[in-house]
């Protein structure tokens, strides 16, 4: 890694990632910000290791998070299972289409968005690439900012089996999709928090750029 | 011996001389364009006041229903917490944790943080802990889905509405309220501001 000339790394100055102060870098493991007591690092330590791990676990999730039902009803009258895509199409037919908009682009764009987003920001990060730097910070910030709302359907799901318990009348459950689609959100939101998106202004850009 | 006037940004590393800002003015990176801090006015008043408001309005979501249910003859409510430990007793376990941990446990948490920083400060008293339980509110933030939970509600109103009468409860408006209370508290939270007061030791 070798830092752009303007940061403060170059400088040889550490910045506190929770308090802002800045610190002469002594690259001790011990070493702790003289205000607030945090552990100091250059980087996040193992930063794209650990975002690779966590966005690789995510993808493989995120298929049964698509395909398993997330809620199964049952009624005197008919039993039904749900998946996200089912959902969203119940709401788009029953006539509520701007909620049916907005749970599709929670659940099923938001997630896949974010898992291309997390890859195309580790690969070039992990490359060195100086490519569009303006625009892939601009990127990690959207994927840490909307990364909270692909919790909706959770949220759906757990108000759904929490306020129906008629007994005989009807009873809804979480299927095992909603625990898969739980952990792919839990899981990208940490892949998201591991990123540092100072790695992705430490390269030294070419002179054609 | 580092410039004491100098800070770095959080996001691409540039070091840079932090610009003097007119109060409610934001300060920017150069670079990399993310917001480097922000000087609301009377930060500490407002943020203690819209704390107070959604800590009463949290209380109220939580002990009242959140809405009832008539389906026949019968009617049943159900409050927040039961709806979470209802899906605990069903068997989803991590699920009733999450729900429970993203829109009660971490909200709490925060405005507890929040009450016990600003209300000694509001009376210039710094009290023990601060940099340990800032540096916590930083860690809760992404954790606290007081928003989606809100949108969340809205979708199961209207899946519910289908199939039995919805009266909606207190806890509902309570909600809704408390969203937009701790939006504000936290847009006009100075952290900085906070940082600032406390010392600096071995420099
Ligand atoms: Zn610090
Ligand atoms: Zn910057």
């Amino acid at each position: 890694m070798k830092p752009h000339p303007a940061s403060a790394a170059a400088q040889g100055l550490l910045n506190c990632h929770s308090c802002g102060l800045l610190s002469k870098n002594v690259p001790n493991a011990s070493d702790r910000c003289p205000r607030c007591g945090t552990h100091l690092h250059m980087r996040k330590p193992n930063s794209l290791t650990r975002t690779w791990a966590l966005l690789i676990a995510a993808f493989i999730l995120y298929i049964p998070a698509n395909l398993l039902p997330v809620m199964h009803t049952a009624s005197i009258i008919y039993e039904e299972d749900d998946t996200i895509m089912s959902g969203v199409i119940y709401l788009w037919t029953s006539g509520s289409w701007p909620l049916a908009i907005l749970v599709f682009c929670a659940s099923v764009t938001v997630p896949l968005a974010k898992l291309i987003a997390l890859t195309i920001l580790a690969i070039t990060a992990q490359r060195k690439s100086t490519w569009r730097q303006q625009e892939r910070t601009k990127l990690y910030r959207m994927v840490e900012f909307v990364g909270r709302w692909s919790m909706l359907d959770i949220f759906v799901v757990a108000l759904m089996v929490g306020l129906v318990h008629f007994q005989s009348l009807a009873t809804i459950s979480a299927g095992p999709g909603a625990l898969a689609f739980a952990s792919v959100v839990v899981i990208t939101m940490f892949a998201a928090m591991s990123f540092d998106p100072r790695l992705i202004w430490d390269p030294e850009p070419k002179d054609d750029d | 011996m580092i410039d004491e006037h100098l800070i770095a940004c959080h996001e691409c590393d540039l070091l840079l001389r932090p610009p003097q800002l007119e109060p409610g003015g934001v300060a920017r990176c150069p670079r990399c364009n993310a917001t480097l801090f922000a000087a609301p006015q009377n930060s500490q008043e407002r943020t203690l006041a819209f704390t107070l408001g959604a800590t009463i309005l949290f209380l109220l979501a939580n002990f009242f229903p959140i809405m009832g249910l008539q389906i026949g003859g019968t009617e049943i409510t159900c409050t927040l917490t039961g709806a979470a430990l209802e899906l605990y007793n069903d068997g989803m376990h991590t699920l009733g944790i999450l729900v429970m941990i993203t829109t009660v446990i971490v909200p709490a948490t925060q405005l507890l943080i929040m009450l016990y920083m600003l209300l000694p400060l509001s009376l210039g008293i710094m009290p023990p802990r601060v940099p340990d339980l800032l540096r916590m509110l930083q860690l809760l933030r992404p954790w606290s889905m007081v928003e989606v939970f809100m949108l969340g509600i809205l979708v199961s109103l209207t899946k519910l509405a289908a199939m039995a009468t919805v009266i909606p409860g207190i806890a509902l408006w309570s909600f809704a309220l408390l969203m937009l209370l701790m939006t504000a508290a936290f847009s006009v939270f100075d952290a900085r501001q906070i940082w600032r007061q406390l010392p600096v030791e071995g420099r």
